[in-house]
C-alpha cells in the first residue's frame, strides 16, 4: 500500500462529514482505537488478556504435563527447574501445566459471571429508568440494598448454603455483582428517555418492550462493557478467594485460588507451590484493570483526567 | 436587627431544620429497608436454599414423629411471612441460634471474637490513612512525577493482587526468612494464660495494665496482618485522595490564595486538603468497612481469631447458624458505616445542603 492511499484512508476515516453511517461508525472506532493504543499501559493490558485467551485455547499444546495426574514417586515438591518451570506440587504434578490449564477456569468464571450479571443489571436498570414512578423506586431500592451488602461475605454465605463448587461460586458472585450494572444502565436510560428519537418511536406505536430492548439497551452497552471489564479483576479475586477458602473449585481442578490453598501447607519450605498460581492471578487481574482503565479513557473522554 | 430581617432569618432557620429532618427521615427509611433486605437475604439463604432445614438438623434417620415435632418447634409450619417476622425479631434481639460447633449461642461467640477483628481493621485503616493521604496529596500536586507513578503502581497492584496470597508471601519473607514478626496467632502461647484481656483489644489492654512485654508480643503478631490490610486501604485511600486533590487544586480559590502570596505548603495542606476533608472522611470510613469484610481472608491466612476466622471455621463444619450470624453482624456493621458516612457527608459538606 502506498503512502497516499494510507493518507487518504485516514482522511476518509477522520472526515467531519461522513457520507454514510458505516463511515461515521468506522471513523469513531478508529479515533477510539487510536486513543486506546496511545495509552501504552492499556495496550499491555489488552496483550495480557489476549495471551490469557490464547493460553486457555491452546492449553493442550502449551502444557508439557497432565494437569491432574502427577508423578508421585519421583517428582514430589521439586523446586523450579528446566524440566518443571514452576516446580511441582505435593502430588508430583507440574505447576506450570496446572497454571496453563487453570487459565481455562479463570476465563470460565469471568465469562459466566459477566453473562449472568450484566444482563440482569441491564434489564433492571433500563426498565427502572424507562418506567419511572413506583417501578423505578422499588427496583432501585432493591439495587441499593444489594449494593450496600459486603460482597465477599454474602457470596460466602450463598456458597455455604448452595454447597462448594465452581458453578455455585459463579452464581454467588453473579448475585452480588449485578447492582452497579443496574445503576449505570438506569443513568444511561434517564439521559435518553426524553429525547426526540424515543418520542418518534413512541409515535410510531412501538411497545415499551420494543423501545427498551431495541432503542435503549444498545446505548447502555458501551458504558456497561467498561464497567464489566473494570470489575473482572474483582471477580477473579473473589473467585480465587472462594477457592482459597475451599468453597470454589474443588481439587483436583487446577483453579488458581484452590492451588494456592493446597500450597499453603508448604508455604514456608516450598513457596513456589502457592507462589506461582498467585502470581498468575496478579498478572491477569492487572491486565483486566489496565484494559478497563484504558477502555474508559478511550470511550469516555470525560473521565480521562481521573 | 429589624423585625423583617428576624423573620427572614427564622424562615431560613426553619427551612434548614426541615431539610435536615427530611434527610434524617430519608436516612431512616434507607437504613430500615437495607437492614430488612440483609435479613431477608440471610433468611432466604438459611431457610429456603437447604431443601429441608429439619433434615439438616436431624439427619435422614430420625423417626417421622420427631421430624414433625422439630418442624413445629422450629416454626417451619407457620406461613412464610410469619416465619420472617419471628426471624427479624430474634435477629434484632441478637439471637442467631446456637452454634453446632462450639455449642454456645452464636451471639456470645461473636462477642468474644469481634474485638480481634476490630483491632486488626482499625490498625489497618490507621496505617492506610497515615500513608495514603500524604501519598495521594503528593501524587496530585506533582502530577506525572516519579512519586505519582509510584502511587499509581501501588494502587494498581493493590487492586489486582489476591490478599491471601500476599499474606502468605509476607509470612515467608518476614516470619520465616527475616524473623521480624511472630508466627500466625494473636499472642505467644506463654501469654495466652498469664494475660487477662479487659476490652479484648490486646494492644490497648496490655498498655493499660503496663505489661509492656505482652504489648510488644501482641505488636509482633498484629503488625504483619495489619500492614497487609493497611496496604489495601492505602491503595484505595491514595487513589481517591489524589482525585479529590486534583479537583480542588483546579479551583479558583487556589489561584486567589496564590495571588495573595500564600506559601505553596499552606495552600496545599491548609486550603485544598481542608476542602477535600469531608469526602476523604467518607472514603476512609468506606475503606474501614471493606477491611472488616476483607478480614475473612486475612484472618484465615494469619490464624487471627476474629469473626472472619470464625465464619470460615463454621463454614468448614457446615455450621449454618454461625455462618449466617457472622454474615448478619459483618453486614450490619458494613451497612451502618456506609450509611453513617453518607449521612455525615450530607451534614458536614455545606455544598450538599442546598440539594
Amino acid at each position: 500500500m502506498s503512502v497516499e492511499t494510507i493518507q487518504s484512508r485516514r482522511e476518509w476515516l477522520l472526515s467531519d462529514r461522513p457520507a454514510s453511517r458505516m463511515q461515521a461508525r468506522l471513523g469513531r472506532s478508529y479515533v477510539a482505537w487510536r486513543r486506546f493504543t496511545a495509552n501504552r499501559l492499556a495496550f499491555v493490558g489488552l496483550l495480557i488478556i489476549l495471551a490469557l485467551v490464547v493460553v486457555a485455547a491452546l492449553a493442550g499444546v502449551l502444557a508439557p504435563y497432565s494437569a491432574t495426574v502427577g508423578d508421585l514417586k519421583n517428582a514430589r515438591l521439586l523446586a523450579p527447574s528446566a524440566a518443571h518451570w514452576f516446580g511441582t506440587d505435593d502430588l508430583g504434578r507440574d505447576i506450570y501445566s496446572r497454571i496453563v490449564y487453570g487459565s481455562r477456569w479463570t476465563l470460565y468464571v469471568v465469562i459466566l459471571v459477566a453473562i449472568i450479571a450484566a444482563p440482569i443489571g441491564l434489564l433492571v436498570g433500563t426498565v427502572a429508568g424507562y418506567a419511572g414512578g413506583w417501578t423505578d423506586a422499588i427496583l432501585m431500592r432493591v439495587t441499593d440494598i444489594f449494593l450496600a451488602f459486603p460482597k465477599l461475605v454474602l457470596a460466602l454465605a450463598f456458597v455455604a448454603a448452595l454447597g462448594p463448587g465452581i458453578e455455585n461460586a459463579v452464581l454467588a458472585i453473579a448475585i452480588t455483582s449485578w447492582p452497579p450494572y443496574a445503576r449505570i444502565s438506569r443513568a444511561e436510560t434517564l439521559t435518553v428517555r426524553n429525547s426526540d428519537y424515543i418520542k418518534a418511536v413512541q409515535l410510531m406505536g412501538a411497545s415499551p418492550f420494543r423501545i427498551v430492548l431495541r432503542h435503549i439497551m444498545p446505548l447502555c452497552i458501551s458504558s456497561l462493557i467498561i464497567r464489566v471489564t473494570l470489575d473482572m479483576a474483582g471477580i477473579i479475586l473473589t473467585a480465587a478467594g472462594l477457592g482459597f477458602l475451599g468453597l470454589g473449585a474443588q481439587p483436583p481442578l487446577p483453579e488458581w485460588g484452590t492451588m494456592i490453598a493446597s500450597g499453603r501447607r508448604f508455604i514456608l519450605d516450598q513457596w513456589w507451590v502457592a507462589g506461582a498460581p498467585g502470581f498468575a492471578i496478579l498478572i491477569v487481574s492487572l491486565g483486566f484493570n489496565l484494559l478497563g482503565d484504558g477502555l474508559r479513557d478511550a470511550l469516555d473522554p470525560r473521565s480521562g483526567d481521573q | 436587627m429589624s423585625v423583617a430581617e428576624n423573620k427572614v432569618a427564622a424562615g431560613r432557620g426553619s427551612a434548614r431544620a426541615v431539610a435536615i429532618l427530611s434527610s434524617l427521615g430519608r436516612f431512616l427509611v434507607i437504613a430500615v429497608t437495607t437492614y430488612l433486605g440483609l435479613l431477608a437475604v440471610t433468611f432466604f439463604i438459611g431457610r429456603v436454599i437447604p431443601i429441608d432445614p429439619v433434615l439438616a438438623v436431624l439427619g435422614d434417620r430420625a423417626p417421622i414423629a420427631v421430624v414433625e415435632r422439630t418442624r413445629r418447634e422450629m416454626g417451619l409450619d407457620l406461613p412464610w411471612i410469619e416465619q420472617f417476622y419471628i426471624y427479624v425479631k430474634s435477629a434484632l434481639s441478637g439471637d442467631f441460634g446456637t452454634s453446632v460447633l462450639t455449642t454456645n449461642p452464636v451471639m456470645s461467640d461473636i462477642r468474644r471474637v469481634f474485638p480481634a477483628t476490630i483491632e486488626l481493621a482499625t490498625l489497618g485503616t490507621i496505617i492506610g490513612a497515615v500513608i495514603g493521604v500524604p501519598l495521594g496529596v503528593l501524587a496530585a500536586v506533582r502530577r506525572g512525577s516519579f512519586i505519582d507513578q509510584i502511587a499509581r503502581i501501588i494502587g494498581l497492584v493493590g487492586y489486582s493482587v489476591p490478599i491471601f496470597w500476599l499474606g502468605l508471601l509476607g509470612l515467608v519473607l518476614f516470619y520465616a526468612k527475616l524473623q521480624w514478626v511472630a508466627f500466625p496467632a494473636r499472642l505467644d502461647v506463654v501469654y495466652e494464660y498469664t494475660f487477662t484481656p479487659i476490652t479484648g483489644f490486646y494492644l490497648l489492654d496490655a498498655a493499660m495494665q503496663g505489661q509492656w512485654d505482652v504489648f510488644y508480643d501482641a505488636y509482633r503478631h498484629i503488625i504483619l496482618p495489619a500492614s497487609l490490610l493497611g496496604y489495601f486501604a492505602l491503595a484505595y485511600i491514595g487513589r481517591m485522595t489524589r482525585s479529590f486533590m486534583l479537583n480542588e487544586m483546579a479551583q479558583e480559590y487556589i489561584v486567589a490564595a496564590r495571588a495573595k502570596g500564600l506559601s505553596e505548603m499552606r495552600i496545599i495542606w491548609g486550603h485544598a486538603l481542608r476542602n477535600a476533608a469531608v469526602p476523604m472522611v467518607t472514603v476512609i470510613a468506606l475503606s474501614y468497612a471493606s477491611l472488616l469484610e476483607g478480614s475473612v481472608l486475612t484472618e484465615t491466612v494469619f490464624s487471627w481469631p476474629g469473626i472472619g476466622l470464625y465464619i470460615t471455621n463454621s463454614l468448614q463444619n457446615a455450621d449454618m447458624n454461625a455462618v449466617l450470624g457472622g454474615t448478619i453482624v459483618i453486614g450490619s456493621v458494613f451497612i451502618a458505616i456506609n450509611l453513617l458516612s453518607d449521612l455525615l457527608y450530607r451534614l458536614l459538606d455545606p455544598r450538599t445542603k442546598a440539594g
